[in-house]
């Protein structure tokens, strides 16, 4: 293997432990333990991608979730593929593929690049302006063109083959991050006795004290790195901790109720991945939270600050320390800070050359710069890099003298060979899940940054995360900050070694010898928005940053602008002449770093993405050809074929079977609520359009229940057992809001009355069986029940047995036809179902479903709760003033009705409707209109609610909502549908058996 | 995303409970003697307040029972929970 970049020793690779992987079809090698960015370091690859607007090649920025420019697709096998990942994150393993995105045909040769010539005529805003007008134009050119040049990653087409998990979990404290200030607050909470979780989306713990340089960090005498070993060792030891890496904090909501996502296999190879859960979502409720999240290095925003081979100073440390890989050979390094020159010296110690450290500053008085004098290295004071040159990588800075008060670049122009530049702008503090937590910010006008500053839940913020930087600030500030939270009175004394540091300062945007406008400075690498971009939109007018984020795209990329953002709000503060303080920050949202679906999704996918319900009788169904209905929850028998049917012809057959024969209906998925108690009279009486008190014992009667708004809300029937308990049925769909409803008005409106309520629509199962030959059917089936009409009339129920089953047996009829409900226990349901299956084989008895019984009781003008109305419609709309008692003095919904809206006479009203044509059938939804113009719009006064072909009228037949329907009885409308108008007349609402002799046929 | 502490069974995940609008709405006893306007006063207009605010929720998927919650609207904090009838504690 090549890996000419790889250092002859050191990090924390395992170098026996070769690795081959694909990059954009090559393959390459790296070791054990190097991310896809350390190992393409390793092999010189800093180019790994396109820029999203201007298509300019950019390199791996960073070494971490920050990443903005390294974004690449994972290719796995069949057709599966992840889209977006950092390759700062990715951990190589044995048969990774990964390719770059955004470059078309590849990334060494990109024909959109072609952008960046004219990127003048690209500014900010500029998709907004050019593609605002026409509108239709969106569909189908623009966003097709944009997508194709903007490009992120593919997604997959393919099913996700992957297995996730959710898992809930409670916790006393729970530590965010494991970097020197979380492992503190770790070891010092678990002196509570408490159960802890400490969480870290990195496979190693330390965070940057992880790739800190040895010789000048110590804690007690030991190394960075041993220090981190030897305490997350007597962490492990400890049972009250769950340690968990790999694992990021996506969203913390209100009440400490976090969002995590592991990653589980994703490093693995793949043959170790087979059968594991790939991913697990954590749902975890907190009592306590400390932040230990860190801090962000900052880029530094001049012209041309974006070629590949410009990095973040930690971020070339740390590929150094932690992965043995130099990221140049002759490095330059542009800082306002100290911190940079511990890269410097940690390169230098490797034996990597440092040609140069540009510092805006005047000076500074820390041990590091000092340091770096010693070993030679070239130190330019007050001066700043304003140029690169180098297309796919840096070959040179030119630098320049910084003016007294830092607004200018003053003398000559020094240019530099270099192929590599470090940046550090210093470090803002990782406060995203602070704010995403409801927590207020504060800056500091001196150190330039936000910090955490109020926040009303049990939870604080240590570390750098806070503002707090220095290894000892941190630790000290950690431990007594954890004792304090937690109330403990055990102290640890930690005798830290760290270098003296010099101050930082701050220049939001590095002065330039060009004019304004001629430059290409980025502040957002990944959207492509440039200082320039901010300029124009303060230009246009957007004051609100929420706005110019929008308008610029700035910090609304994947990365959400964990690089940009700062600089953003900087530069805006310094042209518009705010303070920092006062202009706020644009709104962090969850996620922190991007989450698959997959894991959102969890196991509930295909059968388990909801719950199915199925009737007692549902196997018998299947057997029998029917094909399913979703009724809610529920699978409903929509129809059952013969043969060769088609669902038209299979229910015409139903429904003429069951009026001429006799037809079975599986009714199981009503709802039923079983009422008792003294006042279950006076109950319905007030849920009820309708008077109840005066209903017999053992009768039965329909009942139309309302909002309080006066619209239908659902409909059934309700028998009356017993003097104090009665039996409600509700619509399939309506079963679970209707009791809520019943139980809200007993407990909230009437706790007084003595009711109670149980849901038993799972208990019982419900034959319906209906027709001619219905009775004969029954007497066959049931013991010691007398049919005969004086006996046993319309509206009616009578107990009985079918062998030693106690059934429940109503006359009541949705088809208008004689018709029986048997209700028994629901275990029984599928023996009672095929009892009457083979009692009515000689009468011909036909299963029917759903589809068959809409178009049955729509013969009759019965109306669907959910079909003829939706929420707008009262029972006086439906014409069914009949059901409204005038003489009870309130009801749910009755002063409603009185409304002046309600009681207008031109409302939508309930009606009947027959074409010219009996064959032509109208399609449910369609418009109707009074007079037809050439083309829409046309005044539209209704819409039709049901329609069907009825064999047993042997033509089309169609309900419908329309304005002023009461009076327009015979008068002629239309249906304009896309390739003819459709002549209807408006009839009676009743198509068949009017005077309702069928019942008691 | 709240934890709602139920007065008769204790704290639950928010996923538990339904939300049921302005607490302290009193049905009108004789609301054909209201006017229109008394009657949608009543029915449509809803206070929706920014801070403490007197809400009832549902413990829906545990022991169904109607209570009422004094929540600040701006941060979700509950203040206090007390069953139907009571009135809140200030
Ligand atoms: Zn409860």
């Amino acid at each position: 293997m090549t890996n000419e970049y790889r250092l002859s020793s050191g990090g924390q690779i395992n170098r026996s432990e070769s690795i081959s992987f694909k990059f954009n079809g090559k393959t390459l090698y790296g070791y054990k333990g190097d991310t896809l960015a350390s190992a393409l370091l390793a092999n010189g690859i800093h180019l790994v991608g396109r820029s999203f607007k201007y298509h300019r090649p950019r390199g791996i920025f960073t070494s971490g979730v920050e990443e903005p420019n390294a974004l690449v697709q994972i290719i796995k096998d069949k057709g599966k593929t992840d889209p977006n990942l950092r390759a700062t994150q990715i951990e190589i393993y044995e048969g990774l593929n990964a390719t770059s995105q955004n470059s078309w045909p590849s990334v060494n040769f990109d024909l959109g690049s072609i952008n960046n010539l004219f990127s003048p005529i690209i500014p900010a805003g500029f998709y907004y302006k050019t593609f605002m007008w026409p509108a239709s134009l969106w569909e189908n050119v623009y966003e097709y063109f944009i997508r194709k040049a903007a490009g992120l990653g593919k997604s997959p087409t393919k099913k996700d083959p992957d297995i996730y998990d959710h898992c809930y979990y409670h916790c006393e404290v729970l530590i965010v991050g494991a970097g020197p200030a979380g492992l503190i607050a770790a070891k010092t909470a678990l002196n509570s006795g408490k159960k802890v979780l400490l969480v870290d989306e990195r496979p190693n713990f330390g965070g940057n004290l992880n790739f800190s340089n040895k010789d000048y960090n110590k804690i007690n005498e030991l190394a960075p790195l041993e220090w981190i070993k030897k305490t997350c060792l007597e962490l492990q030891k400890n049972k009250n901790i769950k340690i968990l890496s790999r694992t990021s904090v996506a969203a913390y909501h209100n009440y400490n109720y976090l969002i995590m996502m592991q990653n589980l296999t994703d490093h693995l190879p793949d043959k170790d991945k087979k059968e594991k859960i790939r991913q697990r979502l954590w749902k975890v409720r907190a009592k306590k939270v400390i932040l230990a999240t860190g801090s962000i290095e900052r880029p530094m925003i001049f012209d041309c600050n974006d070629r590949p081979g410009i990095m973040l100073s930690s971020a070339v440390r740390k590929y150094a320390n932690t992965y043995g890989v130099k990221c140049g050979d002759n490095i330059s390094i542009f800082t306002n800070n100290d911190d940079a020159y511990e890269t410097a010296i940690t390169l230098h110690n490797k034996g990597v050359k440092v040609k140069s450290v540009i510092d805006i500053r005047e000076k500074s008085d820390g041990a590091l710069p000092k340091k770096c004098n010693e070993l030679g290295i070239k130190i330019h004071w007050k001066s700043a890099v304003i140029y690169t040159e180098g297309y796919k990588k840096i070959n040179k800075i030119h630098i320049m003298s910084l003016s007294k008060d830092n607004t200018n670049v003053v003398g000559n122009k020094l240019k530099i060979d270099c192929d590599l530049l470090c940046v550090s702008g210093g470090y803002t503090p990782a406060v995203h899940l602070f704010t995403q937590s409801g927590g207020k910010l504060d800056y500091n006008e001196k150190k330039h940054y936000f910090f955490p500053k109020k926040n009303t839940l049990n939870q604080i913020s240590v570390g750098s995360c806070n503002g707090t930087f220095g290894l000892k600030n941190i630790i000290s500030e950690a431990q007594e900050k954890t004792r304090e939270f937690l109330n403990i009175s055990e102290a640890e004394q930690f005798n830290i070694l760290e270098p003296e540091r010099g101050v930082f300062e701050n220049i939001w945007l590095i002065p330039s010898n060009k004019i304004s406008g001629k430059t290409k400075s980025f502040v957002d690498y990944q959207n492509d928005s440039t200082v320039n971009d901010i300029k124009l939109a303060l230009r246009e007018g957007f004051k609100s940053i929420e706005h110019v984020k929008r308008y610029t795209t700035t910090g609304m990329a994947t990365d959400q602008g964990k690089i940009a953002n700062m600089h953003a709000l900087g530069i805006i503060s310094e042209i518009t002449n705010t303070k920092l303080g006062e202009l706020g920050t644009t709104t962090f949202r969850p996620p922190y770093s991007p989450i698959t679906f997959g894991a959102l999704v969890g196991r509930n996918v295909g059968q388990f993405f909801d719950i199915t319900r199925k009737t007692p009788m549902h196997d018998w169904h299947e057997k029998n050809n029917a094909k399913f209905e979703d009724v809610g929850q529920w699978k409903r028998a929509w129809y059952y074929t013969l043969g060769n049917e088609n669902m038209y012809d299979a229910v015409q057959r139903e429904s003429k079977a069951a009026r001429t024969k006799a037809g079975i209906l599986d009714a199981s998925t009503l709802g039923k609520i079983d009422i008792q108690g003294s006042d279950a009279s006076e109950f319905l009486n007030r849920v009820y359009t309708n008077a109840w008190s005066k209903l017999a014992i053992g009768k039965c009667r329909y009942g139309l229940m309302l909002n309080e708004d006066g619209m239908v809300y659902d409909d059934g029937v309700t028998t009356r057992l017993n003097e104090n308990h009665y039996i409600m049925t509700t619509t399939t769909g309506g079963a679970a809001t209707v009791m809520s409803k019943l139980e809200d008005f007993l407990q909230t409106e009437w706790p007084e009355l003595k009711v109670y309520l149980t849901s038993v629509t799972d208990h019982f199962a419900t034959v319906s069986v209906c027709g001619p030959h219905s009775k004969k059917i029954l007497e066959k089936v049931t013991q010691n029940i007398d049919y005969s009409d004086s006996n046993f009339p319309h509206m009616s129920f009578k107990n009985g047995l079918i062998d030693k089953i106690k059934c429940r047996v109503m006359r009541i009829s949705f088809t208008g036809e004689l018709s029986y409900e048997i209700n028994v226990q629901a275990n029984y349901g599928q023996s009672v179902w095929e009892k009457c299956m083979a009692a009515g084989k000689e009468y011909g008895i036909t299963p029917y479903g759903t589809e068959a019984m809409h178009l049955l009781r729509a013969e009759k003008g019965f109306i669907i709760v959910g079909q003829e109305t939706d929420g707008t419609v009262t029972p006086v709309d439906l014409q069914m003033d009949w059901i409204v008692s005038k003489k009870k003095y309130d009801f749910i919904g009755k002063r409603s009705l009185y409304r002046s809206d309600t009681m207008r006479e031109d409302r939508k009203q309930y009606v009947g409707l027959l074409t010219n044509d009996p064959k032509e059938i109208l399609e449910e939804g369609a418009q109707i209109v009074a007079e037809v113009k050439n083309k829409p719009p046309m005044n539209m006064i209704g819409h039709v609610t049901s329609s069907y072909y009825s064999p047993n009228l042997n033509k089309s037949i169609a309900l419908a909502v329309v304005k002023n329907g009461k009076k327009l009885k015979g008068k002629k409308l239309y249906v304009p549908m896309p390739n003819k108008t459709i002549e209807v007349i408006v009839s009676d609402t009743i198509f068949l058996d009017k005077e309702g002799k069928r019942l008691n046929a | 995303m709240f934890i709602i502490k139920c007065p008769y069974c204790g704290e639950r995940d928010h996923s538990e409970f339904n939300y049921g609008g302005e607490a302290h709405l009193v049905r009108p006893k004789q609301p054909t003697e209201l006017s229109d306007d008394q009657w949608a006063e009543y029915l449509f207009m809803k206070k929706n307040i920014k801070g403490l605010q007197y809400e009832r929720w549902n413990h829906s998927h545990g022991c169904r029972r109607w209570f009422n919650a004094a929540r600040d609207t701006s941060n979700d904090k509950i203040h206090s929970v007390y069953k139907i009838g009571e009135k809140p504690n200030k």
